[in-house]
């Protein structure tokens, strides 16, 4: 790779239209991380139409500022209020509330926002340099090659992704069978629109996000009864200066949140359980484990670190495969395709403009983002001292908004209220949401390279077997799918023959 | 729990059984040049009518367990759902500005207890902010009723 690319990337970045994009971008996206009903998914999605007049670099910037916005501010409510704004900050509230209701909030927050940076920063490093290498092999891959990633991913989902496996499938194929629904545009035939109008133009997959993700957050939020008691921190520039002395203790901490973030990240729906898992190392590792719970400034540190690392690492299978690794990389991947560019690694020759900017944006929208919360954690906090009465109405309307913006089509608000519907049952009932979304957007893309590989091979699947490179890739996602099998089996047999069994993990 | 997780199971079952009539309708097999529409639905639909049998067995076999919704949880849920929906409803009518002002209002009056000042100065500042913002700042047109109509846009 060559200097220059990046040095491009930053003349984009550094313009100032895209800087204000950013702050733009981290301001917006700090408020909806910190709100109920409304993460990054749900704000990229509600934000994309009116991106669709900007030159695309700027749009991306736009969004994907609001992204690390909402990271952010997913954990100002965590530690102030116990209320994880996303899922990834859960294991954040385990030790950042604590210190927070013993006054330690500023020290919590600095931590946090320091540990999300840190992260942040690790995974662009190791994105700027393999991004491109990437995209160089993955020129190289035809229909099976793509196909088989796809089923790589949405294995990685059902083996890796806990709770059912035989509900994560079902989503997936809901995901899959509502994208079909419309104009199939191989053959121009109308497939289940069972002679209606309404259902020719199908089910778009920022409509379902919004209702999914929006309407159906705000109904789990009231049922579990909504009380925000909040409190209040001190944040002042001794606090974060004294914070950033102690942290370099914990260099072990961030260097092992940062890799496992990482590694977990560029998997679809990775974030949460990086975060888990580098929470639970930390304790593991820890010279005081019995700390960890009570308010240990470690465990703020590794959470963080992990889940900011994996949320910037999701970016790396969209930008060179075009393969988003979490809900709202896919519904930035159905911008780029509103905005007219097609996500690939044919991106990487065609608008290097676009994804050096991107990239070089990430290290600009960071540094600004972590000064930005750090200046206003009170105002953020403050947002959710708005009263509830207030607050449901307006993120309702946002969503309505969102939702008609995308055709201009009524019909599209009755759709993301039954979305709502939906994504609350689901909820409850253990159908996890992110497969579908992602299978609702690739799945026009899975069909034709499945399609295409189909036609290569007149018909036979063992083209997937056949080529090398697929078939490294679809023996992986084969091993995913049978995890949820095989893991109960060999925990079964390693116990009957260690005679001793062990007391925990198996 | 239970009758809810079978009842799901038993709803997806059936729509992917109708999918899985639209596939065959369309044809599942090899076109002349290639599969037919009906291929890529009907496998994903079959799959889907063996999972949900599957997850609709699973839950045959366990216990009751606690209800899905009690009733106290549902009175809240349905408490913004209904005015949510009466919001969309009037939406088709009289456009999303003044429907959302009415909402925005209402609910604040009746689920916040809020003061008529506030509610009556948020339910007319938000929509005219959100005019504004989309209207004019974004060209991005918003469904509009009688009122904007006699306002002229």
């Amino acid at each position: 790779m060559g200097l220059e690319n990046i040095v491009l990337g930053f003349q984009q970045a550094l313009a100032h239209q895209n800087l204000f994009f950013a702050v733009l971008g981290i301001m917006l996206g700090t408020i909806i991380g910190v709100l109920p009903g409304l993460g990054g998914a749900n704000g990229v999605a509600i934000l994309l139409p009116l991106t669709l007049r900007m030159p695309p670099t700027s749009a991306i910037i736009l969004l994907t500022s609001l992204y690390w916005g909402a990271l952010f501010g997913g954990a100002i409510t965590s530690v102030l209020f116990n209320i994880p704004g996303e899922p990834w900050s859960v294991a954040t509230t385990f030790d950042g509330y604590p210190l927070a209701r013993r006054g330690k909030g500023g020290q919590a927050l600095t931590a946090a926002f320091t540990s999300s940076f840190v992260g942040a920063c690790f995974s662009v490093v190791l994105i700027t340099f393999f991004a491109p290498l990437l995209a160089d092999v993955a020129l190289h891959f035809g229909p099976p090659e793509i196909f088989a990633i796809q089923f790589l991913t949405f294995s990685a989902f059902v083996g890796l992704g806990g709770g059912n496996p035989l509900k994560t499938v079902v989503s997936i194929l809901i995901g899959f069978i509502l994208g079909a629904v419309g104009l199939d545009i191989v053959t121009g035939q109308l497939r289940m629109t069972f002679g209606t109008t309404e259902l020719m133009q199908g089910f778009d997959f920022i409509v379902a996000v919004i209702g999914l993700f929006g309407i159906g957050e705000i109904l789990l939020s009231v049922e579990e009864g909504l009380s925000f008691k909040g409190v209040s921190s001190q944040m002042n520039l001794r606090v974060v200066l004294e914070t950033w002395r102690i942290l370099p203790r914990y260099w072990r901490t961030f260097l092992r949140g940062a890799v496992i973030g990482f590694w977990m990240g560029f998997k679809p729906g990775g974030a949460t359980p990086a975060s888990f898992m580098s929470y639970s190392f930390a304790k593991r590792f820890a010279r005081e484990p019995e700390t960890f719970g009570k308010g240990n400034l470690e465990g703020v540190v590794a959470p963080e670190t992990a889940a900011h690392a994996a949320g910037v690492a999701a970016m790396l299978p969209m930008i060179t495969l075009g393969i988003p690794g979490s809900p709202t990389a896919a519904v930035m991947l159905g911008g780029l395709v509103m905005w007219g560019l097609q996500p690939g690694p044919l991106l990487f020759k065609e608008k290097p403009e676009f994804v050096w900017g991107l990239i070089a944006s990430m290290y600009t929208g960071n540094i600004i983002g972590v000064l930005m919360v750090l200046a206003f954690v009170p105002f953020f906090a403050a947002i959710l001292r708005i009263p509830f009465a207030i607050l449901t109405p307006l993120i309702t309307v946002v969503c309505a908004i969102g939702a008609y913006a995308v055709h201009n089509g009524m019909i599209d608000i009755w759709y993301m209220l039954v979305f709502g519907v939906v994504g609350y049952v689901f909820k409850k009932l253990d159908y996890p949401l992110a497969p579908l979304v992602l299978a609702l957007v690739l799945g026009d893309h899975a069909e034709n390279a499945l399609r295409q590989s189909l036609i290569m091979s007149q018909g036979s699947l063992a083209i997937f077997v056949v080529r090398p490179i697929a078939a490294v890739i679809t023996l992986a996602g084969v091993v995913f799918f049978a995890l949820p099998v095989i893991t109960p089996w060999w925990q079964r047999w390693r116990a009957n023959h260690a005679g001793t069994p062990e007391p925990g993990k198996a | 729990m239970r009758t809810a997780d079978l009842t799901t199971a038993a709803i997806l079952l059936v729509l992917g059984l109708v999918v899985l009539g639209d596939s065959i309708r369309l044809g599942y097999g090899w076109g002349t040049d290639g599969p037919q529409s009906g291929f890529f639905p009907f496998w994903m639909a079959l799959l889907m009518v063996v999972a949900c049998a599957f997850i609709f067995l699973q839950a045959l076999r366990r216990e009751a367990g606690p209800a899905f919704v009690t009733r106290d949880q549902i009175r809240p849920v349905m408490a913004v759902l209904v005015p949510a929906t009466a919001m969309v409803l009037l939406t088709q009518f009289i456009g999303l500005y003044v429907a959302s002002g009415l909402y925005l209002g209402f609910y604040m009056r009746w689920a916040g207890r809020h003061s008529w000042p506030a509610a009556i100065g948020l339910a007319l500042g938000v929509p005219v902010i959100t005019f504004l913002i989309f209207e004019q700042w974004f060209l991005v047109p918003m469904p509009k009723g009688p009122l904007e109509h006699w306002l002229g846009y």
